[in-house]
């Protein structure tokens, strides 16, 4: 719309939170005929298989996600998720550091990868011509890596570099760190995708392989197949390559340690130099998709839109344009995660009002929502506008992998994900409400302020 | 702005994503059988109205939406100096009212109507986008003609976004990667528009008036500098009249400001002092313009020196062998009115000196050998068959791409010739535009504390 940025600590959220989320979780409309053709199995070794035809363009999408993120590493070890994810690219035991690479450049593929809390995936683009031989390398390096030092020292010289990048140049990344690790105090959740520093220093050779062999397998992996193909012929490559790697025995389903209730709210304050305006954020820990009761984790994500969501939503009106407060404000939940994840509002101030003044008004526009509920029309704007997301993520071949990925390696299931927009249909502004007191009422576990150096807290 | 057609910026900016790697090997694999490549097969129509307004047009009906893309040539270049930022200023209002609606009606109505509308103003152009549920054409459109032709640029709208814009000037005022890159814009163009900040300062800003806004609406608004693109589920008939409803009432002819060309100032270094653990480089050559004889030899020779984001020659020196940067790249840079070659990374801060000093090795050794032979039909390869998956890969990056071609007046053929300009560049020709643009003293810039003498050897 403009050039007006995200408020930084949204970016940071954002970061630290989810890679890949959807914002919108899944794709069907009023019409049944505009339900994706969405095909899913599972093959002899545990691997699933989910197969999305887009025939529109000649290419395809290869995606190959685990059930692995930073959230499944031992304590004391953080980091080793994304550092084995970099060191998949390196040689296996039948192809040579960079062979893989190569070829998806040499057939104009695209291809990258990235780490999560809850998962791990590897992806490329290329002409349908070419998925046999993505999924033949794909499945070699689920369990043929072959690392040495001479590979995994510059590698981790490199997410050294990342790490800085990402994190200690930037404040509003800093803080974001802060506030996750106080916002969990007991869940995994609450240490960086990337790991900490000092830990990262200390990652090496032994504890990748053992994190590999540990994690990657087969049956503990979801194939998405996304674009101009057919699904049998799919399911034909997909055992020939796959099929033949023998399932893993040392996977185990994942239990993680649950957070404790928590009574003390907490702050956590971040002041840089670096900083030009203030800003401030609060969150909620709430029940993801994947835990939470029926109709719960919709009523969260609609509310989230009414709170916050774009010009019509009550914080832009009240916050931005009626009481002329703040330059930036708005709501977001992020559903698509296995455990305990956060429901968020943020605001910067702009003109004479002060960081706290537009904390108030955040918290005051929640409070009118516990008390009063939301209107009928506010509800339906906001379930349109979800329901047309569902048939716009259909012009993304990759989108749609994405979709269906970060869902099913974070406890949802395909009919899951097929049935959202029936399930969002059902939700009552009764609900809503319902939500809001539940989950919202007792006040943020912890409040972050991001403020330029020399401003003191009040 | 740097076009998006031939660029890549994926190793320096892509998300949590890690960028790849490859080693190129010298006893490669050159004896793949036929590898094919996605092709780039796109139907594009000339649609022209009655009134003589032209758009390129692809239809589809696979997804039940359109997706609109149009520009006017003349962005912040053509705000009258001493009012930079007026061109941001302007496209963030064209969803706070138009004709009989003020702004909240305005905004109500389009997302009840369900069209999402959004503009953004750079330095050559005025970018604007809508995408629609093909069944919601009429009245979504009718909204956009009304924003485009009457928008009202009310006080209060126009008082809140310029001091929501105010506040995101003020927050990166101490940002050092900000002013680092603001610093070294004065210091490549001087007194030209590219010199400037496209958001304007706190100043500029502050002395903006909506009758600025309104006359730069009536100067930039017409059909003589309009391009068109529309993808999805509409035909040409039906385009043709939609092109007269939506664009017919804008005056014939812009009245655009000549602007000079420029030559970036080389053969200089701009140092902003920081203590950051992490330091920023830029490195800017001379460029050439997108018409040039030579564009695709340079094109060709960039992707091998540092355009390849995980296969170039910068990145397997600088990232892979030596672990000094989470990512590098390097690109040509076309603008309207200026060319460059730049290259961008980020290092250790006690390392620039050896990260500078590998960046110019590669340079030289480009500019003594040129590209292999080998290198060179890998990069052919891989340009050609990634342009589908890079440009054409969802609805909106078809139109996107469509305009930029209109824009750059490469014909409504360039798809289908592009394969064929790429194969006809020879290795002599590549190492000649490495000659030609990299033996210039290139300006550089560091964003990070000052540099001692005592940097590491390389």
């Amino acid at each position: 719309m403009m050039s007006i940025e995200l408020p930084k600590l949204l970016g940071a959220a954002l970061l630290a939170g989810a890679l890949l989320m959807p914002s919108v979780q899944a794709s069907e409309t009023e019409e049944p005929s505009y339900r994706p053709e969405v095909v899913d199995f599972t093959l002899d070794n545990g691997l699933e298989v989910v197969v999305i035809p887009d025939r529109r363009a000649p290419v395809v999408t290869h995606m190959l996600w685990y059930r692995v993120g930073s959230a499944d590493e031992d304590f004391g070890r953080s980091g080793y998720a994304h550092f084995v994810e970099h060191l998949l690219f390196k040689a296996t035991e039948n192809h040579d550091v960079g062979e893989f690479s190569r070829r998806v450049a040499e057939v104009g593929g695209r291809e990258n990868a990235f780490t999560s809390y809850d998962f791990t995936g590897y992806f490329q683009q290329v002409a349908p011509a070419q998925l046999q031989t993505m999924m033949e390398f794909e499945a070699d390096r689920m369990v043929n890596l072959a690392l040495t030092d001479e590979v995994v020292l510059p590698e981790l010289q490199v997410v050294i570099e990342e790490r800085v990048q990402r994190i200690d140049n930037n404040p509003s990344a800093m803080l974001g760190e802060a506030i996750n690790a106080t916002l969990y105090q007991h869940h995994p959740y609450g240490i960086p995708i990337i790991g900490w520093m000092h830990e990262i220093e200390e990652m090496n050779l032994e504890g990748a392989k053992e994190f590999y062999r540990r994690f990657y397998g087969p049956n503990n992996a979801v194939l998405i197949v996304a674009g101009d193909v057919d699904p049998d012929e799919v399911r034909t490559m997909a055992e020939a390559s796959y099929g033949q790697v023998p399932p893993n025995d040392a996977i185990v389903e994942r239990q993680r340690v649950q957070e404790p209730p928590q009574a003390a709210a907490r702050t956590v304050t971040l002041r840089d130099e670096r900083v030009g305006t203030p800003s401030v954020s609060m969150y909620w820990l709430v029940p993801s998709y994947s835990m939470a009761e029926p109709g719960q984790a919709e009523a969260l994500d609609l509310l989230a839109a009414v709170v916050g969501d774009g010009v019509r939503s009550r914080l832009h009106q009240s916050l931005i344009v009626d009481q002329g407060i703040a330059a930036s404000a708005g709501a977001f939940y992020r559903g698509t995660s296995l455990d305990t994840t956060n429901f968020v509002l943020y605001g910067t101030p702009r003109g004479e009002a002060s960081v706290e003044d537009v904390e108030e008004a955040l918290l005051a526009e929640l409070g009118r929502i516990i008390d009063e509920g939301v209107t009928e029309r506010e509800l339906e704007a906001v379930k349109r506008r979800f329901l047309r997301s569902t048939i716009f993520a259909r012009d993304s071949q990759s989108g749609m992998a994405r979709m269906f990925g970060a869902s099913l390696t974070t406890g949802s299931s395909v009919e899951d994900v097929l049935d959202w927009p029936d399930r969002l249909r059902e939700v009552t502004p009764e609900d809503v409400q319902e939500a809001a007191r539940r989950h919202l009422m007792d006040g943020p576990a912890v409040t972050g302020y991001l403020l330029p150096s020399e401003q003191e807290p009040s | 702005m740097i076009r998006a057609t031939e660029m890549n910026l994926r190793a320096v900016q892509d998300g949590l994503f890690r960028a790849l790697s490859i080693v190129i090997l010298a006893l490669a694999f050159v004896t793949f059988p036929v590898v094919m490549a996605a092709r780039a097969d796109v139907d594009i129509q000339e649609v022209t109205s009655e009134k003589g307004i032209t758009a390129w047009l692809v239809e589809d009906y696979t997804v039940p939406i359109i997706n609109i893309r149009f520009s006017f040539a003349g962005g912040s270049v053509q705000e009258p100096e001493g009012k930079e930022g007026l061109a941001n200023l302007m496209t963030g209002l064209f969803d706070e009212g138009a004709g009989d609606l003020e702004s909240a009606a305005f905004q109500e109505r389009m997302d009840d109507a369900g069209g999402e509308l959004s503009f953004s103003a750079s330095r050559d152009v005025i970018h604007g986008s809508i995408r629609m549920l093909a069944e919601d054409r009429e009245e979504v459109l009718d909204l956009l003609r009304l924003a485009l032709t009457e928008p009202r640029f009310d006080d209060a709208p126009f008082e809140r976004i310029r001091a929501q814009i105010l506040t995101g000037i003020q927050s990166r005022e101490r940002d050092p990667d900000h002013q680092g890159r603001q610093a070294f814009a004065r210091a490549l163009f001087g007194d030209h528009p590219y010199g400037r900040s496209d958001e304007g300062t706190s100043d500029t800003l502050a002395a903006l008036t909506p009758q600025d806004v309104r006359g730069l609406h009536e100067r930039l608004f017409a059909r003589s500098n309009l391009n068109v693109a529309v993808v999805g589920a509409i035909d040409a008939g039906t385009l043709g009249e939609v092109l007269d409803d939506v664009f017919g009432d804008l005056p014939e002819e812009a009245d655009l400001a000549e602007i000079e060309p420029v030559e970036p100032e080389l053969a200089q270094e701009v140092a902003f002092e920081f203590a950051l653990p992490q330091s920023t480089l830029q490195l800017v050559f001379p460029g050439l313009a997108r018409d040039d004889d030579e564009f695709f030899a340079a094109f060709l020779m960039n992707h091998i020196l540092g355009g390849g984001s995980f296969s170039s020659r910068l990145f397997n020196e600088v990232r892979e062998a030596r672990g000094l940067t989470y990512g590098i790249g390097s690109w040509l840079r076309t603008d309207d009115y200026s060319n460059s070659l730049n290259i961008s990374t980020s290092t250790r801060s006690d390392r620039v000196e050896e990260a500078i000093e590998v960046i110019e090795a590669e340079i030289a050794r480009m500019i003594a050998e040129g590209p292999t032979d080998e290198e060179l039909a890998d990069a052919k390869r891989y340009l050609i068959g990634a342009y589908a998956i890079n440009n054409l890969d969802t609805s909106s990056s078809v139109a996107r791409t469509l305009v930029e071609l209109q824009r750059n007046e490469l014909g409504i053929d360039y798809i289908a010739r592009r394969e064929e300009l790429i194969n006809a560049v020879t290795r002599d020709q590549a190492h000649a535009a490495a000659r030609r643009l990299l033996t210039a003293d290139p300006a550089v810039l560091v964003i990070g504390p000052a540099r001692t003498s005592t940097a590491e050897p390389g």
